[in-house]
């Protein structure tokens, strides 16, 4: 017999929200995840979380530390909330010690990272800077400055967007009374980092203008990418770099769900009913799914505001220079990329993407400043033992 | 040699369809000798089987003819790498053919006999000798050959380098749709006369030259993470021979490799009458089992990436390399199996003088598709 | 207070708290160099998530390890490169 009827991949919100959609229905659900903890990036380390209070009530059985293959437990059906990375921008500097992702840096902190009396500049797009400049604050860091590449009118719009949802401008209002007097640049990016053997200065293109600032540290991202690959080597149907989805979060392969960023980037709320929707559909409560159709539909267009106003800027293409890295596992400069056709090309031509991420980083990068697709998937989804390659099944 | 001067077609001398390893040479060796050449590639140069193959050069004692046509290759080989981009990733680190036992080591001493006979020089190693060598090798092996002028290439890079080098206009991204006697017909509706056509599309060129005996062999690949030292040399079983030979049915044997970059690359699978490229995941968790027999520590290294890739295999175990019987100007460059990357470029030679009416330096007669078709 | 556990860091026996990431812990301690890239260049943490695999180490003499995604735990050997 199954010992599973639901496998849930990823404990960030929209795993956890499957999983106590299914399993307080009295469904076996096991979570699989690969960091120490659930919670995922936005609530890693948050014990007070009541979602992981709740999940942890809910008879899930949680498994941390886990990377997922394409040999999942057996099981009825699995929801996939593999969630979201960051899109990393290549820029002269950026695999300088102290050149941290913008998540990355947020993701650090959380778990350990002291920054009491550092000098961090944030930058990149997206709600994610404000919230991290204010954790880092909170933390005792003194932020030097938060740098959006967004325009003033893009942010502008969006914001006018969040009037009609107050809760969130809300919470955008208080973070941005927490970051009280850090400079806020918009329409401005970081060009270069700068130091020996650190992060010791930063060059930011702030409006027109070019502004230098010392810092001991630097994060920078520029939005989410969907993680995909597991996805798509279950055979689940892709369109744009996400998931593709019915309205019960099924993909086109049966038994199959996803939820959150994985189907497309839009935040916590977003993740949260999908992932009660995935996982109330895989253990066959589709009548109760059915009632959270409509706050579903209200998330998706927040999404749509937020890729709208933050898309990243065609300037930023051209910060890497022809010896700027791309692909850090195997140092391949943005050089040596120049005259491939596509990711396969340098792939084979170059080691470009043929390190331990496995294109994680370089691809989300050459996809923005090359325009190349993915290349096909094949196991392992991620690095793993080679035993673990032996072993046929999990249970 | 042309078609018609008056059309606006594009046209070559010679027209070779697949921009592998093996079409590459082709192209390189026919443009050495002052041919006009054309490559069609319909996906992306090297990478087919060239890309998806271990990149191991090495002379084979299987037959005389195989003998032959890897000797002269890997001469070819050491001639022209130092000329090579250092993306070729060329690594001097000879083979090494394990016995695991007495009954192997009688045939370790049948190939020393082999080899030395021609001129190869080979090493035989004791128990003792074949730890030392390769210290994370189970320990009670017995023994081994090794063959020290073997080594191992990145092919890809050697693909574009030959054609980039051989001034050769390659048109890629175009299948082949028809393939007949003087020319190709592209996917997109384009026709290209030439005056020689060479089908170079490995297991696949049996799709435009119906009923040559190349049938595809499935096999699969692991690398690691980085580990510089962990394998020296090639690393291979001696019962590969048994289960190489074995032309039905699937079949799994200890190879391991030394990546110049320190990954180790783990193989080998074969299967017959498989389609599908995907990982077939009891096959791979058998091959590596086998690996794990031999060096037990190697389950513990970090796996990257595993693929697949089709070999072309003919019945004799050699390639076909020559016109097909009962045409002037349609030939075939393929059914090199697991030696493609070693063979390409001897295939090429041969292949160049045939057309150029040249004297090949080994006989071309065991390699001619005649030997195994009819008009 | 937080429970500690101790950690050795290239030799040097390092105190951190209960909870706290191989890869926070080391940045703490002032390690920069958490690995060589393949070209030679000094390398740390960039994603903090498990998917740029920048901060490898070896720890308890396994090579290859995120730092990131491994918690520190009483007499942990850990080792850069």
């Amino acid at each position: 017999m199954r010992r599973w009827d639901v496998v849930v991949v990823g404990a960030g919100p929209a795993g956890i929200a499957a999983a106590c959609g299914a399993a307080e229905s009295g469904a076996r659900v096991l979570v699989l995840d690969d960091n120490p903890a659930a919670g995922g990036q936005i609530w890693r380390n948050d014990a007070a979380q009541p979602w992981l209070e709740r999940f942890a009530e809910s008879g899930a059985e949680l498994r941390t530390g886990c990377v997922a293959t394409d040999t999942l437990p057996e099981a009825r059906s699995y929801v996939l909330a593999t969630g979201a990375r960051e899109l990393f921008v290549p820029f002269p500097g950026w695999t300088l010690p102290g050149a941290f992702g913008l998540g990355g840096m947020q993701a650090l902190v959380k778990s350990g990272l002291e920054v009491a009396g550092k000098r961090v500049v944030v930058a990149g797009s997206g709600p994610l800077l404000l919230a991290v400049a204010s954790l880092l604050r909170k933390r005792g860091a003194a932020v030097a400055a938060v740098v959006e590449q967004a325009g003033r009118t893009a942010m502008a719009e969006f914001g006018v967007r969040l009037l009609m949802e107050p809760e969130k401008l809300g919470q955008g209002a208080g973070l941005m009374m927490s970051l009280w007097g850090v400079p806020f640049y918009t329409g401005s990016w970081v060009e270069s980092a700068m130091g020996r053997g650190r992060v010791e200065r930063v060059r930011m293109r702030c409006g027109g203008r070019v502004v230098e600032q010392d810092c001991d540290a630097v994060a920078v991202g520029y939005g989410l990418l969907p993680n995909t690959e597991l996805a798509a080597l279950l055979g689940c149907h892709l369109a744009e770099g996400t998931v593709v989805v019915d309205e019960w979060q099924e993909t086109s392969v049966d038994g199959v769900y996803a939820a959150g960023e994985v189907t497309g980037i839009g935040g916590v709320e977003k993740s949260l009913v999908e992932g009660e929707i995935a996982g109330l559909a895989a253990a066959g409560l589709q009548g109760q799914a059915q009632r959270l159709f409509a706050k579903r539909a209200k998330t998706h267009s927040f999404a749509d505001g937020l890729a709208r106003a933050f898309a990243p800027r065609a300037e930023l293409r051209k910060l890497a220079q022809t010896d700027t890295l791309v692909c850090r596992c195997e140092d391949v400069t943005r050089g040596a990329l120049e005259g491939m056709k596509s990711w396969r090309e340098a792939k084979l031509q170059t080691r470009c993407g043929m390190g331990p991420c496995q294109g994680r980083v370089c691809g989300g990068a050459t996809r923005f400043l090359f325009g190349w697709g993915a290349d096909s998937m094949r196991p392992p989804v991620f690095p793993v033992k080679v035993e673990s390659l032996i072993e046929t099944r999990q249970s | 040699m042309l078609g018609d001067p008056g059309m606006s077609r594009r046209s070559a001398d010679v027209v070779v369809v697949g921009g592998g390893i093996v079409g590459a040479a082709c192209a390189y060796e026919c443009a050495a000798g002052g041919l006009s050449v054309m490559v069609i590639e319909e996906s992306v140069v090297g990478g087919g089987a060239t890309a998806a193959g271990m990149g191991h050069i090495v002379v084979m004692d299987d037959s005389e003819a195989q003998f032959q046509l890897t000797s002269l290759s890997e001469k070819m080989w050491n001639e022209r790498v130092g000329a090579m981009p250092a993306g070729v990733e060329h690594l001097p680190c000879g083979t090494l053919w394990v016995a695991a036992d007495e009954e192997e080591m009688a045939e370790v001493r049948r190939k020393q006999a082999f080899y030395e006979a021609r001129g190869v020089p080979v090493e035989v190693l004791d128990r003792r000798q074949l730890e030392e060598a390769e210290p994370h090798l189970r320990k009670d092996m017995a023994g081994g050959l090794l063959v020290p002028g073997d080594s191992v290439v990145y092919p890809p890079v050697a693909v574009s380098w030959m054609l980039r080098e051989c001034g050769a206009t390659v048109v890629s991204g175009l299948g082949v749709i028809t393939l007949r006697d003087g020319g190709v017909t592209l996917s997109d509706g384009e026709v290209i006369q030439a005056g020689v056509v060479v089908n170079a599309a490995g297991a696949k060129a049996v799709r435009l030259t119906p009923g040559i005996p190349v049938a595809p062999r499935k096999g699969h690949l692991v690398i690691t993470d980085r580990y510089p030292g962990f394998v020296r040399h090639q690393l291979i079983e001696l019962g590969y021979l048994k289960s190489a030979h074995s032309s039905s049915g699937d079949s799994v044997a200890f190879n391991a490799q030394p990546r110049k970059t320190g990954q180790v690359l783990i193989g080998s699978s074969r299967q017959y009458g498989v389609e599908h490229s995907g990982v077939d995941r009891p096959i791979l968790s058998r091959m590596l089992r086998r690996a794990a027999e031999y060096m037990p520590e190697i389950t513990g290294l970090t796996a990257i990436r595993t693929w697949t890739g089709f070999r072309a295999a003919t019945p004799d175990k050699l390639p076909l390399i020559g016109p097909v019987p009962g045409t002037q100007r349609e030939w075939l460059a393929t059914g090199h199996e697991g030696l493609g990357i070693t063979t390409s470029l001897g295939t090429g030679r041969l292949l160049a003088d045939q057309i150029l009416k040249r004297t090949p330096p080994i006989p071309v007669e065991p390699y001619l598709p005649g030997r195994c078709m009819h008009e | 207070m937080n429970r500690r556990v101790t950690v050795i860091v290239d030799g040097r026996p390092l105190q951190v708290d209960v909870g706290t990431t191989v890869a926070a812990a080391l940045w703490n301690a002032g390690v920069t160099a958490f690995r060589h890239s393949v070209t030679g260049e000094e390398r740390a943490p960039l994603c903090g998530m498990g998917i740029c695999f920048e901060c490898r180490v070896t720890i308890d003499g396994v090579e290859h390890c995120r730092s990131c995604q491994t918690l520190c735990a009483d007499g942990m050997q850990v080792k850069t490169s």
